[in-house]
């Protein structure tokens, strides 16, 4: 059994309810949350193990190329920890990440951007985080897309990560952008979070020491989650 | 420069297939042509085989043909596993017409101090943060589960129908049979 896992702060989330991001106005509920700690069935989940992977899942260069070919635009390496609010890492979880390709267009029915697919990209990856939390991607750099919204939308470059915890409560869906890039102020779905510091926290940086000279560049991105037992440990000490 | 507050939630958006169903969004052969949850029952377990079949509604009364719905639960017995033969956890996709999507799984137990219930997650274009909500049984004395009651008047969203052809549940973001999602 597991201990108690650290309450979510909700005001550094973006609320249901973002009317610049349009979608939301009928996707959300008008009620709060209600609030409970979380039971065993919050703080058990689903485990994954090394073996369901396949050699090329962590590349998204090559994972949907044909023989001998490859993905095009710029290559990177996406990588970082998986740790919790308590400075642990968490290992053996499930992270898998979707994209769209160089030119800014899914391999989707629903997407119509006129930025052609690429036969050699499919867009999903995954990976299992090692003993210390660290996690690996190989893929292209995302181009920026347009999107129904307020008329003259576009998305900035960006990866969406689905993130695996010890407990269900620490499930996560978030989305990583790139340094630098200007959209990212301009964005409605970026900007339904209320701080920039939390913001900040979805901005990979490039990473030289990472990078492959003449291969490959590198950008590094830390994910957190829920922190669990510590928190409830310090809690009862200043209680004493 | 170090951060040890959770990231920040994002919308999974309307191309989350390609990540965690890949196989649905019509990726061919993606992580050999089988979506990862999309079987809960894998052997031959003890216990009661049912149907969950789920439909989101929106605030316009809309079925919602794009989300992802997760399902998390305890084994016949009440404890979550591993059970042999059993997923736990089950991810489909709503069917882009239908608006359904369809968990075949067992009969939850009831865990130490809680009622029969399936944890749900859904994730979907227009949800900044997935919502949380629970399952629970018609046949069972729900209001003895100190979640359920937390609801109050509100907990009858939680409880799933009884058809011939298995449990059916609605699940409605607004209106005046708002679900009840959780912060938890
Ligand atoms: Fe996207």
């Amino acid at each position: 059994m597991t201990g108690l896992i650290s309450a979510r702060d909700l005001d550094w989330h973006p609320a249901p309810l973002a009317p610049d991001y349009r979608s939301s106005i009928l996707r959300s509920p008008a009620h709060a949350l209600l609030h409970y700690d979380p039971t065993e069935t919050e703080m058990t989940g689903p485990t994954f193990g090394h073996n369901m992977l396949g050699a090329l899942d962590d590349n998204l260069i090559l994972n949907y190329a044909n023989p001998g070919e490859a993905a095009i635009g710029p290559r990177i390496i996406v990588h970082g920890k998986l740790i919790d609010e308590d400075r642990r890492p968490l290992p053996g979880k499930l992270i898998e990440v979707w994209q769209a390709n160089a030119g800014g267009r899914y391999r989707h029915k629903k997407d119509g951007y006129t930025a052609p697919l690429d036969p050699n990209f499919g867009g999903c990856g995954r990976c299992i985080s090692g003993e210390d939390g660290s996690y690996s991607f190989q893929t292209i750099q995302p181009g920026p897309y347009p999107w129904p919204n307020g008329g003259n939308d576009w998305r900035p470059a960006h990866i969406h990560f689905s993130v695996f915890g010890d407990g269900f409560a620490q499930r996560l869906i978030t989305q990583m952008y790139f340094e630098g890039d200007p959209h990212i102020a301009l964005c409605p779905i970026v900007q339904s979070i209320p701080s920039t510091q939390a913001i900040n926290t979805l901005v990979a940086r490039l990473d030289m020491s990472n990078t492959i000279p003449m291969d490959i560049r590198a950008y590094r991105f830390d994910i957190v989650l829920r922190g669990r037992n510590q928190t409830l440990f310090e809690n009862k000490m200043e209680g004493l | 420069m170090a951060n040890f507050k959770e990231s920040a939630s994002q919308t999974a958006g309307p191309y989350v297939h390609i990540g965690c169903v890949p196989t649905f969004a019509g990726l061919e052969g993606m992580y050999g042509g089988k979506d990862l949850g999309n079987t809960m029952i894998t052997g031959n377990p003890a216990g009661k085989r049912i149907t969950l079949c789920l439909r989101v509604i929106d605030a316009a009364g809309e079925p919602m043909t794009d989300a992802m719905i997760e399902a998390w639960q305890p084994g016949p017995e009440g404890s979550f596993g591993p059970t042999e033969g059993f997923n736990h956890w089950g991810r489909q996709p709503t069917d882009a017409e239908t608006g359904e999507a369809i968990f075949k799984t067992l009969m939850p137990g009831a865990p130490t101090g809680q009622t029969p219930h399936i944890l749900l997650w859904i994730a979907a274009r227009g949800i900044n943060m997935a919502l949380i909500t629970r399952v629970y049984f018609p046949e069972n004395d729900n209001a003895a589960d100190p979640v359920f009651a937390i609801a109050g008047e509100r907990a009858a969203t939680l409880v799933a129908e009884k058809t011939d052809n298995g449990y059916v549940h609605t699940i409605h973001l607004q209106g005046d049979h708002e679900t009840v999602f959780f912060d938890v």
